[in-house]
C-alpha cells in the first residue's frame, strides 16, 4: 500500500511539475492543479497510513491520526478557490494581453515580426 | 486586556463585512470613512496591546480554548506586536492616499484592503504553522485582487506570474508542513522546538529537508536573490496604494524566517541548529547587489523603488542569518525604517507620475510638475532617509546593523557589500531626482495638484522617519527587548505550555 500510495504522489508531483513548466497558462493551471493533489495526498499520509482506523474515539480498535485529515481538508478548500481564482485571472490575461502565453506574448510571434523586417 | 489580541484580525474582518453590506456599501464616503476609522481604531488598540505586552511579557491566547499543543493559539510578543503596530501604522496611510480617488477605480478596493491587513496581522500573530500558512492565504488572495485593481495589462500580466509562483509557494509549503508533522507530530511553535531539541537520529534529515523547503517558501515570500523575480514588476505596476501596503509583505517572509530559525531551529536544535544560515548569507549579500544594481539601471521611478525593496530585504535576510540577539534587534528596527519609507516612497512616485503628463514616472525629461517645491521635498526627504544619510532614520538603521556584525570575517565582508550598495542607491536616487525635477523640456505644468489627503498620508509615512531618530533610544531599547525575548524560547515554552507539559517532554 506504502509503494502504491507514495507511486502515486510522485508521478502526480511528477505530471505538476512538468505542466508547470509550459508556457501557456492552461496547462499551468492543470500543472497547479495536479500538484495540489499530490500534496493533499502527501499531508493525508504524514497522520501514517492506517487500514480500518477511525478517527472518532470508541469506534474501533485502532485509531487514525485525525489532524492530517482536518488539515487536508482546510489544503483542499484553500487550493480549490485559488485555483477558481486562477482560472479566472488566465480568461482575463487572454483577454486583456491577446494570448494566453504566461508572458502576455508569444515567444514564436517575436521572431517571426523580427524576420519580416 | 485577554481579548484584545484578537482585535487585530477580528477588526479588519469585520470592517471589511460592515464595508460590504447595504447602508455603507451604496456610498463612496461611507465606506472611505468606516475604513479609515476602523484603521485608526485599530492603530490605538494595538499600540495598548504593544504597551502591555512590553510591561507583563509574553500573552497568548487558546482560540476556542482549546489548549496550546492541540488548538490553535496566537501569541503576541513584543516582535510580532511591533510589526502589527508597523502594518496598522502603513495601513492607516495607505488607505488614507486610496481614499482620495485610487478606490473608485475599480470595485471592493477597501474591504480587499482591510481583509489583506487582516491576513497580515493573523500571519504576525499565529503561533502555529498551519495557521501561519492559512494566513498567508488570506493576505495573498487579498492581495491577488488589490494587484489588479483598476486593471491594465501590466497589471494582468504582472498578476498571472505573481499567483502561479505564489501557488507554488504555496504547495511546497504544504510539503515541508506534512513532512514536519510527520517527524515532529505537531505544528505548534514552541512546541515543535522542544520536539526538534529530541530528535531521534534517523529523522533528522526528513525534518532538514522540510525546514528547507520552508527556507524557500520564506525566501520566495520575502524575494530573495533566486526567488526575486517577481518583486520589481509586480510591485512597480499595483497602484500606489496597494504598492504600499506590499512593502510590509516581504517583511512577512523576514519575520517567519527569523521565527522558525530562532525558536524551532535555535540553540537547542543540536545539528540542526542554525542550519539556513549558510543559505540566507549569501543570498542575503547577492540580494543587496542585485537590489543596488537595480536602483541604477531602473528606467522608471516605480521599478527604482521596488529595487529598493530588494536592497532592504537582502539587508534583513543577511541580518537574520547572522543568528544573533544584536542582528535581530537591528533588523526589526531597520524593518520598521525601511517598510514606511519605501512605502512612502512609492507614494511620491505615483504624485509625481500623475504632475508628468505623458512622462509619467519614466526617468526621462518630460513636463514639469505641478508643485515642484512640495514634490520635491518630499522626495529629497525620503530619498535621504532610505539610503541611511545622517540626521533621518535610515542612518540610525544602518548603524545598528553594522555595529550587530561582530565576527571579523562577516564583519568586512558585510560592510563592504552594504556600504558600497548605499553608495550606488545615493547615485541611483540622486541621478532620478534630478530627472524628475530638473531636467524639464517644453509645455506648462499642467495637470491635477496632490489633493490633501494624499499629501497627508505622504507626511503620515514619512513622519515616523524623524520619529524613529527622535525616540531612538526607546525603540532601540524596544526591539533588544524584542529580540532578547525571541531567543529566550524556554519562558516562551513554559508560558504557551504549561510547566507541566515541558517537564514531561524531557526524557
Amino acid at each position: 500500500m506504502e509503494t502504491l500510495f507514495a507511486s502515486c504522489i510522485g508521478f502526480l508531483t511528477f505530471c505538476g511539475i512538468f505542466l508547470m513548466l509550459r508556457g501557456r497558462t492552461f496547462p499551468v493551471m492543470l500543472g497547479l492543479t495536479m500538484l495540489s493533489y499530490a500534496v493533499n495526498l502527501f499531508i493525508f499520509a504524514s497522520g501514517r497510513l492506517t487500514l480500518r482506523g477511525a478517527a472518532v474515539l470508541g469506534t474501533s480498535e485502532q485509531y487514525a491520526d485525525p489532524l492530517p485529515q482536518a488539515l487536508v481538508l482546510t489544503a483542499i478548500v484553500i487550493g480549490f478557490a485559488m485555483t477558481a481564482f486562477l482560472v479566472i485571472l488566465a480568461i482575463r490575461a487572454r483577454a486583456d494581453l491577446g494570448n494566453d502565453h504566461v508572458d502576455g506574448k508569444l515567444p514564436d510571434a517575436d521572431g517571426m515580426k523580427r524576420e519580416s523586417r | 486586556m485577554w481579548h484584545l489580541i484578537t482585535a487585530p484580525i477580528l477588526l479588519p474582518m469585520l470592517t471589511a463585512l460592515v464595508i460590504m453590506l447595504p447602508p455603507v456599501h451604496y456610498s463612496p464616503m461611507r465606506r472611505r470613512w468606516v475604513s479609515m476609522i476602523s484603521s485608526a481604531v485599530q492603530l490605538v488598540l494595538v499600540v495598548i496591546l504593544l504597551l502591555h505586552v512590553q510591561q507583563n511579557g509574553l500573552l497568548h491566547y487558546a482560540i476556542g480554548n482549546w489548549q496550546a499543543p492541540f488548538g490553535i493559539i496566537l501569541v503576541a510578543d513584543t516582535l510580532s506586536m511591533v510589526l502589527v503596530c508597523l502594518t496598522s501604522f502603513l495601513a492607516l496611510g495607505a488607505i488614507c492616499y486610496g481614499s482620495a480617488g485610487e478606490d473608485e477605480k475599480g470595485s471592493f478596493f477597501h474591504p480587499l484592503f482591510q481583509f489583506q491587513v487582516m491576513g497580515i496581522n493573523g500571519a504576525f500573530l499565529t503561533g502555529d504553522l498551519f495557521n501561519l500558512f492559512v494566513f498567508f492565504e488570506v493576505l495573498l488572495i487579498a492581495s491577488y485582487a488589490l494587484l489588479i485593481h483598476a486593471g491594465g495589462k501590466n497589471k494582468t500580466k504582472a498578476a498571472v506570474h505573481y499567483v502561479v509562483l505564489n501557488l507554488t509557494g504555496s504547495a511546497i509549503f504544504l510539503f515541508s508542513l506534512a513532512v514536519l508533522y510527520g517527524t515532529l507530530g505537531t505544528l505548534n511553535i514552541v512546541d515543535m522546538a522542544q520536539k526538534v531539541a529530541v530528535l531521534p537520529a534517523e529523522d533528522l534529515m526528513l525534518v532538514k529537508s522540510g525546514g528547507l523547503m520552508l527556507m524557500i517558501v520564506f525566501a520566495l515570500k520575502a524575494a530573495v536573490l533566486p526567488l526575486q523575480f517577481w518583486l520589481p514588476a509586480t510591485y512597480s505596476s499595483a497602484s500606489a496604494p496597494v504598492a504600499a501596503l506590499f512593502a510590509v509583505m516581504t517583511k512577512i517572509g523576514i519575520y517567519a524566517l527569523l521565527r522558525v530559525y530562532t525558536t524551532i531551529f535555535g540553540a537547542d536544535a543540536g545539528p540542526l541548529q542554525g542550519m539556513a544560515a549558510d543559505w540566507l548569507l549569501p543570498a542575503g549579500l547577492a540580494t543587496i547587489v542585485l537590489g543596488a544594481i537595480g536602483v541604477i539601471s531602473s528606467h522608471d521611478f516605480r521599478k527604482l523603488v521596488a529595487n529598493l525593496v530588494l536592497v532592504s530585504v537582502g539587508t534583513l535576510v543577511a541580518m537574520v542569518a547572522l543568528h544573533t540577539e544584536l542582528s535581530a534587534a537591528a533588523a526589526l528596527y531597520y524593518t520598521v525604517h525601511s517598510t514606511l519609507v519605501t512605502a512612502a516612497l512609492f507614494l511620491i512616485a505615483d504624485l509625481i507620475s500623475n504632475q508628468r503628463g505623458k512622462a509619467a514616472d519614466r526617468l526621462v525629461s518630460g513636463r514639469r510638475v505641478v508643485q515642484p517645491i512640495l514634490l520635491g521635498s518630499l522626495f529629497m526627504l525620503a530619498a535621504m532617509a532610505v539610503a541611511g544619510l545622517p540626521p533621518l532614520s535610515g542612518f540610525i538603521g544602518k548603524l545598528m546593523l553594522l555595529q550587530a556584525v561582530t565576527e571579523p570575517a562577516n564583519r568586512a565582508l558585510l560592510w563592504a557589500v552594504i556600504l558600497m550598495c548605499s553608495l550606488l542607491v545615493i547615485v541611483g536616487l540622486s541621478r532620478a531626482g534630478s530627472t524628475l525635477f530638473w531636467r524639464v523640456s517644453g509645455g506648462d505644468a499642467s495637470g491635477d495638484k496632490a489633493a490633501p489627503l494624499q499629501v497627508f498620508a505622504v507626511c503620515w509615512l514619512l513622519l515616523a522617519s524623524p520619529l524613529l531618530v527622535i525616540f531612538a533610544g526607546p525603540l532601540t531599547e524596544l526591539s533588544q527587548q524584542a529580540a532578547a525575548q525571541l531567543y529566550d524560547t524556554d519562558t516562551a515554552a513554559r508560558a504557551i505550555l504549561g510547566s507541566a507539559a515541558t517537564e514531561g517532554d524531557v526524557p
